[in-house]
C-alpha cells in the first residue's frame, strides 16, 4: 500500500541527478547495513534500544487481543448452553479488565516509542548529513572536478531521504514484524504443531511470491530511476535553450524527440507500479486461501480424531491429545496476523533495497579519501627584535612569519612572510599521460606583477591552482619564501594566498557576511575600507539595504560587473601578500569594466600577483608576461620585449589571434 | 485545477475507471470474505459434516482467487493509468512551454520548467493513482464493512458510531496542524540544501579562503535548526498510531462485550461465536480505511502544491498569437521602425525602448553599439517579432511583422542570440536546426561563410563530431561561429548577430563581415557589437542609450558627431594605437 511520505525530501531534491538517475544503480556494497546499524548505535545506543524496547513491549502487547478473545470465545462456550449472562458476566468482565489494563500499557509503550523514533531518526539524519559534509568539506578539489554538482547535491537530498525511510520505517518495522512472527511462533508451538505445519506451508508459498514480483519491482524502479533522469536531462537542455528553439521554429521537432523519452519513461514506470502494485492483493489473498487451509485441515483433525501434538500438551501431559476447536479458531486469528506481518515485511522490499544503495552512495562520499597535508611550517604572527630577528607573537602584529621546525636538529626557524613565489621545472597532468604543463619554470619577488596570456587549455589557470596547492606537481617544485610549499600546512599557505576567481561565487547572506567571509573577524569598518578600495563601495550604498542588502542564489540580483566587485573587495579584506587574479572574459560593459578596472588594479598595488589576462592594460603593467601554449611558456619579457620579438605575443595583442 | 488536470486523463480512460471498478470487486469480495469465514468456523463448531467445511472451503477459495485477480487487475490498470497520465501532462506541459512566446519564458526560470515537469508531475501522478486506488476502496470498504457488520451485529454496530467520530476527527486535527508545520519546515530543508550547493559550486573560493571549518559550522547550525523543526513536527504525528490503537481496543473490548452478552443469552441463536471473529475482523477493517482516508487527505494536500505549480504552465497561453489570415511570404530585408515603445511588462513606468523610427533599406549592413541595458536586444528581437510592440509598428519588408505567419516571419528573420546554446549531438545535426533538410555541401558553404568549416574540419571527425550539452567541448569563438553558421542556413533575408562574435577573434571577425558582405549582399545584416571594429565599416551605426536610439550614422558621421561614440571608440583603440 503505498504510503503518503511525511518527512524530508518527499519527492523532492534533483531527480534523477543521482548516480541513480543515470542508470548506473550499484546494488550497495556488503556490510552497508551494518554500518549504518554501527553508526546508528554510535550515536543513539540508549535511545535506540529503549525504543526497541517499547516496540517489543508494544507488539507483544499488539498479540494479546488474539488471546483474549479465545479466552472469551472459551467461557461464551462454556456458558452458551446455560443461556446465563448474569453467570457468565463476572468471568468475562476480569478477562476485560485485564485487557483495559493491557491496552492502556500498549497505547503508552506505542506513544513513547514513536516519539523517540521520531528524535532519533531526525537526530540520525543530523548527524549523517554532518559527517558527510564535514568530509565534504576536507575532499581535494580533485573530487569536484570529478563529481557533478548535480550527483553530490543527490546525497543531500535523494540518499538522505531513503536512511529517513530506512531508520523511520524499514528497520522498526523488520524489527517489529520479526519479533511478531517470533511471538506468534511460539503461540503457535504452544497450542497446535501440526496446524503450524499448515502455516509455514503458507508462509513458503508468500516468500516465493515476494522473491518473484518483488525483485521484479526493485529491477524496474531502477529503469524507472534512469529515465526520470533522461527526461530530466532532456527537458533541462531544451529549456535552457528554449529562446533558440524559438528562433529557429524548431518546437515541433523538439516535442518529437520529448515523447520519445517521455514514452520510454511512461513504459518503465508502468511497469514498476504494476509489480508494486499486485504484491499486496497476491499476498493479501494468499494469506485468505492460507485461512481457508488451516479451517480445513482443522475441521479434517478434529473429524478425524486426530491426535495434537503442542507444548502446552507437552507442559499439561496431554500431549498428543485430541484438537480442540478453539484452538482452530484462534489459529485462524494468528494466520491471518502471521500473513500481513510477512505482507508488511514484503512492502519494505523496495525501499530497504533502495535505502541500502542510498546509504552505500553517502559511505562512498565518507569513505573519499581527504586532502592530504603533510605540511609542518605554519605562519605566525611575528614581531622584530632589535637585532632585525623575528619571534612568535601572541597577538597581532601586522608582521608574518613562516614558523619552520627543522626535524634534523629540532630547532626552529622564522622567515618573514614576503611574497617570493617560484616554480622550478613543473610539470603537471590531471589525466596521467597528458601532460597540461611543461617544464614551467617562473619567478616573482615580492610585489612584481606576472601576467600569463595564452589561449584556453594552454594552463594559465592550472598554474595557479599548483601554487595554491589544490593539485599537487608531478614533478619539479615551488617555493614560497624560500620554502618548498609541500613543507607548508595547506591552510597556512592559502591564507597567503589570495584569489579572485573569474567565475564570481558568492554566498547567501547580506553583502557585509559576503565581504567579511575574506577576514571573519573583520569590523564593518574594514569590510567598507576594502569595498572602497575595490571600488565596490558606491553600488553597494546605492542598494536598498547598502551593506545589509540579502544576496541570495549567487547574487543573483546584482550585475556579473558588481558581483565581481564584491569578490574583489572580499579578496582585499583578507590582505594577503600575494594575489591570484583570472579576470572575467565576459563582456560588462565599458563603464562598469572601468570600476572593476581600477578595482583589481588596487587591489594589486604592494602586492606579488599572478594574473591571468585577458586585457591588455593589466598586460601592458605586468613586470613579466609568460605566454603559454599547451603547457610550456613560449615566450617570456616585459610588453615592450614581446612586442619586439614580434612573436605570438604581438599576434595576440594585435588581435589577429583568439584569447579566449 | 481538478478539470484541467482530467484532461490528461485521455486514452487512459478505460483504464482509469476499470481501476476502481476492480477495486469495487476485490473490495466486495474482501468484505463477504469474513461472513463466509463465520460461516465455515460456525459448522466447524456445530462439528458440521467434513463436505459442509469443504463447500465452504471451496467458495473461500474461489473467493480469494476471484478477489486476487480483481486486486491484480486493478493494480495494474492503476499503473498504466497513472503512468499514462503522467506521460499526458508531461507532454502537454512540453508542448505549452514550447508554444511559449520569449516574455511566457522569462516568467518561468529554467529550474523551475524543470521541476514542474519532473518532480511535480511524479508527485501528482502518485496522487492521482492514490486516488483511484485508495480513494475508492477505503470509502468502499467503510460502507462495506460497516453494512456487513449491522447485518451480522445489529446494534453492537453502534460501537462504531462512538468510535469512528474519536478516530476520525482525530487524526483530521493532527493532519491539519501537522500540515503548515510541514511547509513551514521543507522551506527551511530546501535552503539547507541551497545553501549545500552554494558552498559545493564555491568550493575554490572556501578553500582559497580556508573557510572548511567556519562552513562546517555554518551547515551544523542549519542541519540542527532542520533537525529540530522536523522533531517537533514527528512528535505531533507520533499521536497518529496511538490514537489509531486506541480506536481498535476500543472495538476489541466493546464488541465481545455486548456480543457475548447476545450470544449467550440468546442461546447462539440470534448470534453465533463465529460472527463475533467476523465483527473484529469487519471493525479493524473499518478503522483501517480510516487511518488510509486521512492519509490521502495528507497526501492530497500535499501534491495540491505540485498540481497548482503544474496548471500554471498550462493555464499560462501564450502572449502571441498568428494573425486570422497570416501573410506567409516576406516581399524582402527592408525594416522599418515606426515610432515604437516598448516596455516588457505593461504594468512597468518606464519603456525598456521608446519613440524609435527608423528606415533600414534591405540588404544594408546596420551596426548597433551601446552599453548594457541600452535596449540593443531588446529592439532586434521587436524585428522577429520575438517580443510585440507596446506601440508603433515593426514592419519588414514593408508589412506589419504582427500580420506575418510567426514561423514564416522567423525562417526569413534568422537571429543568432547573446545567450546562444548548441545542444547535444553532432556538428551536422546542431547546425541542421537551421534547416532540416539541408545537404551536407549547403552546411560545408555556410560554415566556410561564418569561418567555422576550418576548425571543424581540423577535427578528425569534422562534422560528425559530438557536441557536448551547452557546447561545453567547444572554445567560446568556437561556438559563436557555429551559431552564426546554423542561422545562415536558414537562407534568411534578415540576419542578425546580438554581440555574436565577441568571443572571436579581430582577424575572424574581419574574415566573417567580409564573407557576409560579398556573399550575402541582399541580406539585410544587423550587428550588435561591442566593439567598434566590428560595426565601423557598417553602412549605418546606430548609437543607444537608456532604450533610445540617440545617433545615427556612419562611422565618420558619428566619430565627428557623437560624444558617446568617439568615448567608446577612444577606449577602444587607445591601447592598440600607441604601441602597435
Amino acid at each position: 500500500m503505498p504510503k503518503p511520505q511525511m518527512g524530508p525530501g518527499m519527492g523532492r531534491g534533483p531527480m534523477g541527478k543521482g548516480p541513480g538517475g543515470k542508470g548506473e544503480m550499484p546494488k550497495a556494497r556488503k556490510g552497508t547495513m551494518g554500518r549504518v546499524l554501527r553508526l546508528l548505535m554510535e550515536d543513539y545506543k540508549g535511545p535506540f534500544l529503549l525504543a526497541m524496547l517499547f516496540m517489543t513491549l508494544y507488539s507483544l502487547g499488539n498479540i494479546t487481543p488474539t488471546i483474549f478473545i479465545k479466552n472469551i470465545t472459551d467461557v461464551i462456550e462454556r456458558f452458551l448452553s446455560g443461556r446465563s449472562w448474569s453467570d457468565a458476566r463476572p468471568e468475562i468482565m476480569n478477562i476485560l479488565i485485564l485487557m483495559i489494563v493491557v491496552f492502556v500499557l500498549t497505547i503508552a509503550f506505542n506513544y513513547a516509542f514513536a516519539r523517540l523514533m521520531a528524535v532519533i531518526t531526525q537526530g540520525f539524519l543530523d548527524k549523517m548529513r554532518k559527517r558527510m559534509f564535514n568530509a565534504m568539506q576536507q575532499l581535494p578539489i580533485k573530487y569536484f572536478d570529478a563529481h557533478g554538482h548535480g550527483d553530490i547535491m543527490s546525497h543531500y537530498t535523494n540518499d538522505i531521504d531513503t536512511l529517513r525511510q530506512l531508520v523511520s520505517q524499514s528497520l522498526p518495522r523488520l524489527f517489529q514484524s520479526g519479533i511478531m512472527l517470533v511471538g506468534m511462533l511460539g503461540i503457535m508451538l504452544y497450542y497446535s504443531v501440526n496446524l503450524m505445519v499448515v502455516v509455514l506451508v503458507g508462509v513458503f508459498g508468500m516468500t516465493f511470491a515476494v522473491k518473484h514480483i518483488g525483485g521484479k519491482s526493485a529491477s524496474n524502479f531502477i529503469r524507472q530511476q534512469k529515465a526520470i533522469g533522461e527526461v530530466e536531462s532532456f527537458v533541462e537542455e531544451i529549456m535552457n535553450g528554449q529562446k533558440v528553439v524559438k528562433v529557429f521554429c524548431h518546437e515541433e521537432a523538439s516535442q518529437r524527440d520529448f515523447d520519445k523519452v517521455n514514452g520510454q519513461l511512461c513504459e518503465a514506470a508502468t511497469k514498476a507500479t504494476r509489480f508494486a502494485n499486485i504484491l499486496g492483493p497476491v499476498m493479501g489473498n494468499i494469506g485468505n486461501m492460507l485461512y481457508v487451509l488451516i479451517a480445513i485441515a482443522g475441521s479434517a483433525f478434529i473429524a478425524l480424531g486426530a491426535a495434537n501434538y503442542s507444548l502446552s500438551g507437552l507442559i499439561h501431559g496431554n500431549f498428543g491429545a485430541l484438537l480442540e476447536l478453539s484452538v482452530v479458531i484462534s489459529f485462524l486469528h494468528i494466520a491471518k496476523q502471521f500473513t500481513g506481518q510477512v505482507n508488511g515485511i514484503a512492502q519494505q522490499f523496495n525501499s530497504i533495497v533502495m535505502a541500502l544503495a542510498g546509504a552505500d552512495r553517502i559511505f562512498r562520499l565518507m569513505d573519499e579519501a581527504p586532502e592530504a597535508d603533510e605540511g609542518y611550517v605554519t605562519l605566525v604572527n611575528a614581531e622584530e627584535l632589535p637585532d632585525g630577528s623575528l619571534r612568535e607573537a601572541d597577538h597581532r602584529t601586522g608582521v608574518w612569519a613562516w614558523r619552520h621546525p627543522h626535524k634534523a636538529d629540532g630547532t626552529v626557524t622564522f622567515e618573514r612572510l614576503r611574497g617570493d613565489v617560484r616554480l622550478f621545472d613543473v610539470d603537471f597532468s590531471y589525466v596521467e599521460g597528458k601532460k597540461v604543463l611543461e617544464d614551467v619554470t617562473l619567478w616573482a619577488e615580492p610585489g612584481q606583477k606576472i601576467a600569463f596570456v595564452g589561449a584556453t587549455g594552454a594552463g594559465k589557470t592550472t598554474i595557479t591552482n599548483l601554487i595554491n596547492r589544490f593539485y599537487d606537481l608531478e614533478d619539479g617544485k615551488i617555493r614560497y619564501d624560500g620554502i618548498n610549499i609541500t613543507k607548508i600546512k595547506k591552510p597556512d599557505l592559502r591564507r597567503s594566498l589570495g584569489v579572485v576567481l573569474q567565475d564570481v561565487n558568492l554566498f547567501t547572506g547580506t553583502v557585509m557576511d559576503n565581504i567579511r567571509y575574506g577576514k571573519l573577524d573583520a569590523t564593518d569598518e574594514e569590510c567598507i575600507q576594502a569595498a572602497k578600495l575595490a571600488n565596490a563601495h558606491d553600488f553597494i550604498t546605492r542598494l536598498p539595504q547598502g551593506y545589509d542588502t540579502m544576496l541570495t542564489s549567487n547574487g543573483a540580483n546584482l550585475s556579473q560587473g558588481q558581483r565581481q566587485l564584491i569578490s574583489i573587495a572580499r579578496a582585499a579584506v583578507a590582505d594577503p601578500p600575494v594575489m591570484i587574479l583570472d579576470e572575467a572574459t565576459s563582456s560588462i560593459d565599458t563603464r562598469t569594466e572601468a570600476l572593476v578596472q581600477q578595482g583589481m588594479d588596487a587591489l594589486m598595488k604592494g602586492r606579488t600577483v599572478f594574473v591571468i589576462a585577458h586585457r591588455l592594460s593589466t598586460v601592458r603593467n605586468a613586470d613579466a608576461i609568460m605566454v603559454l601554449d599547451h603547457g610550456k611558456i613560449i615566450e617570456r619579457g616585459s610588453h615592450a620585449d614581446l612586442i619586439e620579438q614580434k612573436g605570438t605575443y604581438y599576434k595576440l595583442y594585435t588581435g589577429a589571434f583568439e584569447l579566449e | 485545477m481538478i478539470k484541467k488536470l482530467m484532461g490528461c486523463i485521455r486514452e487512459n480512460r478505460k483504464h482509469t475507471i476499470l481501476t476502481p471498478l476492480f477495486m469495487l470487486g476485490e473490495v466486495g469480495l474482501e468484505c463477504t470474505l469474513p461472513m463466509i469465514t463465520a460461516d465455515l468456523i460456525n459448522s466447524i463448531e456445530r462439528n458440521a459434516a467434513m463436505t459442509d467445511i469443504l463447500r465452504y472451503g471451496a467458495i473461500l477459495v474461489l473467493m480469494a482467487m476471484c478477489s486476487m485477480s480483481c486486486g491484480i487487475l486493478s493494480g495494474w490498470f492503476a499503473a498504466s493509468a497513472s503512468a499514462g497520465f503522467a506521460k499526458n501532462l508531461r507532454h502537454d506541459l512540453f508542448a505549452k512551454v514550447q508554444s511559449f512566446s520569449f516574455s511566457n519564458i522569462d516568467k518561468f526560470s529554467t529550474a523551475s520548467l524543470v521541476t514542474r515537469l519532473t518532480t511535480d508531475v511524479t508527485n501528482v501522478q502518485n496522487a492521482f493513482m492514490m486516488i483511484i486506488r485508495i480513494a475508492v476502496r477505503s470509502p468502499l470498504m467503510l460502507i462495506f464493512a460497516v453494512i456487513m457488520s449491522i447485518r451480522m451485529g445489529g446494534p453492537i454496530a453502534l460501537v462504531f458510531l462512538l468510535v469512528i467520530p474519536i478516530l476520525g476527527f482525530g487524526l483530521l486535527f493532527i493532519a491539519k496542524k501537522a500540515m503548515p508545520l510541514f511547509k513551514a519546515v521543507f522551506k527551511k530543508y530546501d535552503r539547507l540544501n541551497n545553501s549545500v550547493q552554494e558552498n559545493v559550486k564555491g568550493m575554490r573560493v572556501v578553500k582559497s579562503f580556508v573557510r572548511e571549518d567556519y562552513e562546517k559550522q555554518k551547515f551544523a547550525t542549519a542541519s540542527e535548526d532542520v533537525r529540530n523543526d522536523f522533531t517537533t513536527v514527528e512528535k505531533l504525528l507520533a499521536i497518529n498510531n496511538p490514537l489509531m490503537l486506541l480506536a481498535i481496543y476500543i472495538c476489541m473490548i466493546l464488541i465481545p462485550l455486548f456480543s457475548a452478552k447476545v450470544i449467550i443469552s440468546s442461546g447462539g441463536s440470534s448470534m453465533q461465536v463465529g460472527d463475533l471473529a467476523s465483527l473484529i475482523t469487519y471493525a479493524m477493517q473499518i478503522l483501517m480505511s480510516l487511518m488510509m482516508l486521512s492519509m490521502i487527505f495528507v497526501m492530497i494536500t500535499i501534491s495540491g502544491e505540485a498540481a497548482r505549480r503544474i496548471v500554471e504552465v498550462l493555464d499560462t497561453d501564450s502572449t502571441l498569437t498568428n494573425p486570422a489570415q497570416p501573410i506567409t511570404e516576406v516581399a524582402d530585408g527592408s525594416v522599418d521602425f515606426e515610432n515604437v515603445s516598448f516596455k516588457y511588462n505593461p504594468d512597468a513606468e518606464a519603456y525598456a525602448l521608446a519613440d524609435v523610427n527608423l528606415h533600414i533599406p534591405s540588404g544594408a549592413t546596420v551596426g548597433i553599439l551601446g552599453g548594457t541595458g541600452s535596449s540593443k536586444t531588446t529592439l532586434i528581437q521587436l524585428i522577429s517579432r520575438l517580443y510585440d510592440v507596446s506601440e508603433g509598428c515593426v514592419k519588414v519588408g514593408g508589412v506589419d511583422v504582427r500580420n506575418y505567419d510567426m514561423e514564416a516571419l522567423r525562417n526569413q528573420v534568422a537571429v543568432v542570440l547573446q545567450k546562444n546554446v548548441l545542444f547535444s549531438g553532432t556538428v551536422a545535426e546542431n547546425l541542421r536546426w537551421g534547416n532540416p533538410n539541408a545537404s551536407d555541401e549547403e552546411l560545408v558553404r555556410v560554415c566556410k561563410l561564418a569561418q567555422a568549416d576550418s576548425f571543424i574540419t581540423a577535427h578528425p571527425e569534422g562534422y560528425q563530431r559530438f557536441i557536448e550539452q551547452g557546447g561545453a567541448n567547444v572554445s567560446g569563438g568556437q561556438k559563436q561561429r557555429l551559431c552564426i553558421a546554423r542561422a545562415l542556413l536558414k537562407k534568411p533575408k534578415i540576419l542578425i548577430l546580438d554581440d555574436s562574435t565577441s568571443a572571436v577573434d579581430t582577424q575572424t571577425d574581419a574574415l566573417i563581415r567580409k564573407a557576409f558582405r560579398e556573399e550575402l549582399p541582399d541580406v539585410t545584416k544587423l550587428i550588435i557589437a561591442q566593439r567598434v571594429a566590428s560595426v565601423q565599416d557598417a553602412d549605418l551605426i546606430l548609437v543607444m542609450d537608456n532604450g533610445r536610439v540617440v545617433a545615427q550614422g556612419t562611422h565618420e558621421e558619428l566619430l565627428a558627431s557623437n560624444e558617446i561614440y568617439r568615448e567608446v571608440y577612444t577606449s577602444q583603440t587607445k591601447g592598440g594605437e600607441d604601441d602597435a
